[in-house]
């Protein structure tokens, strides 16, 4: 089953609220048909008010819009916006049982009898719940609610989809197999869906395009990759994943980083080279581009974490793999497999 | 009720405290002084003769007398509590939704002017209500004007219970999930708010009926020898000094309130 | 359905249109039936032949003054016996589970409903000539102690009628005390005594306000009571009721009535604004 997405485009939307905070500041975005955009950020970063702004159940202030397939839709409560909604409670009705939860928007829109009956047993197969027909609400676990909303929403085939950080009130096992079950799901649908979360694994595996934000503006756009390996500003940077940063004075197209030098292609004065911790390798002191001392290591099963001291009491954070077996304080040499290279100093620690 | 946390602190070991059998002690001649009075009463209302006792033996006249003289009253008060009931579900209910709606401020001043009728002692609205209507002959006379100050006096209850329920249960989150698949007011309110507020409206029904049945202050002063209710009639019938009538005309009382209590103590216990 | 989206516009929050108007019927009621009769009570008692003065007298008359003074000291002791026995038992019950505990508690709630005549009832069958208390103190001490048509009995009554509403309230309020605080004051030693006074009451407080509040002026307001057990008494809803229906004194049974409910919302106000919650009818 496939229902055309419709394409979203928000321009200068801000949201102020009457006691005076600025939740939004002045927000664009551009979304495909189809394509599946997150929101990340920190608690109080206005991701959810933007959710809201797009669904109806909020308006920008004055000179925001929001358009549906070229379609002013600003002024359009939620009821008429035909959305698709999860919300993070689910707000599953308890008064009804599970096929009457997910045919409330068929019953609303006066599609009954036979055709309401099918999209139920539809959308029941699709979320693998067929079982649960004729559950009350309160009878269900949370992976089987969260199954219930997304049918419930999706049961009246909605041009949009809207997702308010579903997956955070489940444990981390189901929250992964859940995610996996989301995903398959939002590429077969073929619907736009907006996905509102603060962790950045599932922004990374759900998105086609992530949405960076902080303190109600968009700080960056762009695909997981994106991000993660060009970040365009600092809070990017210090917000995904970690990163590592070697600060310096650079003098004849060489960092001088603790008694090593490090060739680099920067103009002289400070600057600050920045790379992931999966890309630090270690080699012999002789290969390295320079040398620290282990101060702790801890084994993660899959990996060793890798804590390393640059003189200077700068810290970094090494990702290896876990076969080898290193001792803290062992000094060794250490290869930057990829890095970016910033002369705006800020002052921050990598870790 | 289920086991909650405040049964982790309970002293086990060796050897109970003064401090637990001094507040047995309190609870159990608490539960004797106001269980005791009321078997009493109960016993009273069957006995032939109060005055010498049991002695004089158990007999249900003195039940079947006041049902003759009295079934006018009996009858009233129970028209006056439906009606009352009637009343606050047409305007407490819609009431109780709009509160719950407005913006903080506004509902909590509202909440206060409606508490009002029941921090004012009875008399004075009773008397209020006179001065102001008492003129309108008819309407004076009829047992509108006692339905009137029952409303007046079950309405927070009313408003409050259900107020109660639609917070705990996030209405305002149900609300929100039926808009976005498309319901507009009525269709929220016939499949979401009303369904899933019943239990604050069946609770504030039996505790508007129990307090309507129960009504003396206001009753009093709002009454006429045509309208009388029950605890109005019970008060002639002690002023009449047969105690065994006063005892029956009590235990009918307690016939018809019990069951309400009961059923709103199980109301209450299964919502929490 | 349609017509709503043509001719309100969406960003009004929703409901803020259909909440006045189903707000409206209980506006109607209460401003007929209570503001406006409250507003020409206040009037009419300044209307007889005191004229506004009878406010004054309704303060500084001796008479009225003493069964004024009555009033709120039989309130004030009331509340005072209440709160603390409630607290005892209520914490007590809440703590200890044991089967036919429901049962108790449904039986100790049972005079919720009573109106004030059978409660004069039950201290008459308490206290009356032929009551349990004076043929046990005459068996026991030859003297028969009927006190059902004093203050004393007056105020077992309002006992019987306050403590299970107010126990209620605080049986709730126990039940969502957090044993974990109790627990941490018992590891530094503190006894059950202690535990009692430093961690539970003051958890307790809100609910004892509030409970308290209203105990206060339902025994401010009581009626029915001191009607059926009469002669003697002199608290002021008597001595209201007196003026209206004996003397005919309208206005000066007016003006005590505008008083007394006034002295009661204080009260209530009060404790509002202390605990900081809506104290609003028990349940």
């Amino acid at each position: 089953m496939t229902s055309d997405g419709v394409s979203v485009r928000l321009a200068n939307c801000a949201r102020t609220f009457t006691d005076g905070t600025r939740a939004l500041k002045g927000c664009d975005l551009v979304i495909e048909s189809g394509e599946t955009i997150v929101l990340l950020g920190p608690s109080g970063c206005g991701k959810t008010t933007l959710l809201r702004i797009i669904a109806g159940l909020d308006f920008p202030d004055p000179g925001g819009h929001v358009c549906f397939d070229e379609r002013d839709v600003t002024e359009l409560p939620v009821e008429k916006r035909g959305v698709g909604m999860v919300f993070q409670s689910y707000a599953l009705f308890p008064n009804m049982d599970v096929a009457q939860n997910i045919a409330y928007g068929l019953t609303v829109r006066r599609i009954a009898g036979a055709e309401r009956d099918r999209r139920v047993t539809e959308m029941l197969a699709m979320m693998r719940i067929e079982e649960l027909r004729h559950r009350r609400i309160d009878q269900l676990s949370g992976g089987q609610r969260q199954r219930v909303a997304l049918a419930r929403a999706i049961a009246a085939r909605p041009k949009v989809l809207l997702l308010d950080e579903p997956l955070t009130a489940l444990d981390a096992r189901l929250r992964d197999e859940l995610r996996l079950e989301i995903d398959q799901l939002l590429r077969t649908l073929g619907i736009t869906a907006i996905y509102v979360t603060h962790d950045q694994t599932e922004a990374m595996a759900l998105a086609d395009r992530v949405v960076v934000m902080n303190q109600g503006q968009i700080e960056q756009t762009g695909t997981p990759r994106q991000i993660y390996e060009t970040p365009a500003t600092a809070f990017v940077t210090a917000f995904i994943g970690t990163m590592n940063q070697l600060s310096g004075n650079v003098s004849a197209g060489f960092l001088t980083v603790g008694s090593s030098r490090i060739a680099v292609d920067a103009p002289d004065g400070p600057a600050a080279l920045l790379f992931r911790p999966e890309d630090l390798r270690l080699s012999a002191e002789a290969d390295a581009h320079f040398t620290a001392t282990v101060t702790s290591c801890l084994y993660f099963g899959d990996h060793l974490r890798l804590t390393l001291n640059v003189g200077s009491e700068q810290s970094l954070i090494a990702r290896l793999a876990p076969r080898e077996q290193i001792a803290i304080g062992q000094r060794v040499g250490c290869v930057i497999t990829s890095s970016q290279i910033q002369t705006d100093i800020r002052p921050r620690s990598g870790v | 009720m289920t086991q909650g946390p405040a049964d982790r602190s309970i002293q086990r070991g060796p050897g109970r405290g003064i401090t637990f059998w001094l507040q047995l002690l309190i609870t159990v001649l608490l539960c004797v002084f106001l269980i005791l009075p009321v078997m009493m009463s109960l016993l009273a209302g069957f006995t032939a003769n109060y005055l010498e006792g049991w002695s004089s033996g158990l007999t249900t006249a003195w039940l079947i007398k006041v049902l003759a003289e009295y079934h006018a009253s009996i009858a009233l008060s129970l028209q006056v509590a439906f009606a009352c009931l009637a009343c606050n579900l047409l305007i407490g209910v819609p009431a109780a939704y709009a509160l719950f709606r407005s913006p903080s401020r506004a509902s909590r001043v509202i909440e206060e002017l409606l508490v009002m009728p029941v921090a004012v002692p009875g008399l004075a609205t009773a008397l209020a209500l006179i001065v102001t209507f008492g003129g309108l002959g008819e309407w004076r006379q009829s047992w509108l004007f006692i339905l009137i100050g029952h409303v007046l006096f079950t309405l927070p209850f009313m408003v409050r219970s259900v107020l109660a329920v639609m917070s705990s249960i996030d209405l305002a989150a149900l609300e929100e999930a039926a808009r976005s698949l498309g319901a507009n007011f009525w269709q929220r309110m016939v499949y979401v708010v009303l369904p899933n507020s019943a239990g604050g409206i069946v609770a504030g029904s039996l505790m508007v009926v129990t307090l309507s049945l129960g009504e003396f202050n206001m009753t009093l002063l709002l009454h006429t020898p045509l309208t009388k209710t029950l605890p109005v009639g019970l008060a002639d019938a002690y002023a009449s000094l047969r105690l065994e009538v006063g005892s029956a005309y009590t235990v009918i009382f307690f016939v018809l309130i019990v069951p309400l209590l009961i059923a709103l103590q199980r109301v209450n216990g299964r919502s929490r | 359905m349609r017509a709503r989206a043509n001719s309100i516009p969406a960003r009004i929050p929703p409901g803020w249109v259909e909440s006045p108007l189903l707000l409206l019927p209980a506006a109607v009621v209460f401003c007929a039936f209570f503001l406006f009769p409250m507003g020409r009570l206040a009037l009419i008692g300044g209307s007889g032949p005191l004229g506004w003065g009878a406010y004054g007298a309704a303060l500084s008359d001796p008479r009225y003054l003493a069964s004024l003074a009555s009033t709120i000291l039989l309130a004030a002791a009331t509340t005072l016996v209440t709160l603390i026995v409630s607290t005892v038992s209520g914490v007590f019950l809440t703590r200890h589970r044991f089967s036919g505990r429901s049962l108790v508690v449904s039986m100790l709630t049972l005079p919720l409903a009573f109106p004030g005549v059978v409660i004069g009832f039950m201290v008459i069958m308490l206290g009356g000539r032929q009551g349990l208390i004076p043929s046990m103190t005459d068996a026991l001490f030859g003297e028969r102690w009927v006190f059902a048509y004093s203050m004393t009995g007056l105020f077992i009554g309002y006992l019987y009628f306050s403590i299970p509403r107010t126990i209620l309230t605080i049986m709730a309020s126990a039940e969502k005390l957090d044993p974990r605080i109790e627990e941490a004051a018992r590891s530094l030693g503190a006894g059950p005594m202690r535990v009692a006074l430093d961690v539970i009451v003051p958890a307790l407080k809100p609910a004892l306000v509030a409970a308290g509040a209203i105990c206060f002026a339902t025994a401010m307001g009581a009626f029915g009571t001191a009607f059926t057990l009469a002669t003697r008494i002199n608290v002021l809803p008597m001595v209201i009721y007196t003026e209206f229906t004996l003397q005919a004194n309208i206005a000066m049974a007016a003006a005590l009535s505008f008083v007394l409910g006034a002295i009661t919302w204080a009260a209530l106000a009060l404790a509002r604004s202390v605990s900081g919650t809506s104290v609003a009818a028990a349940g």
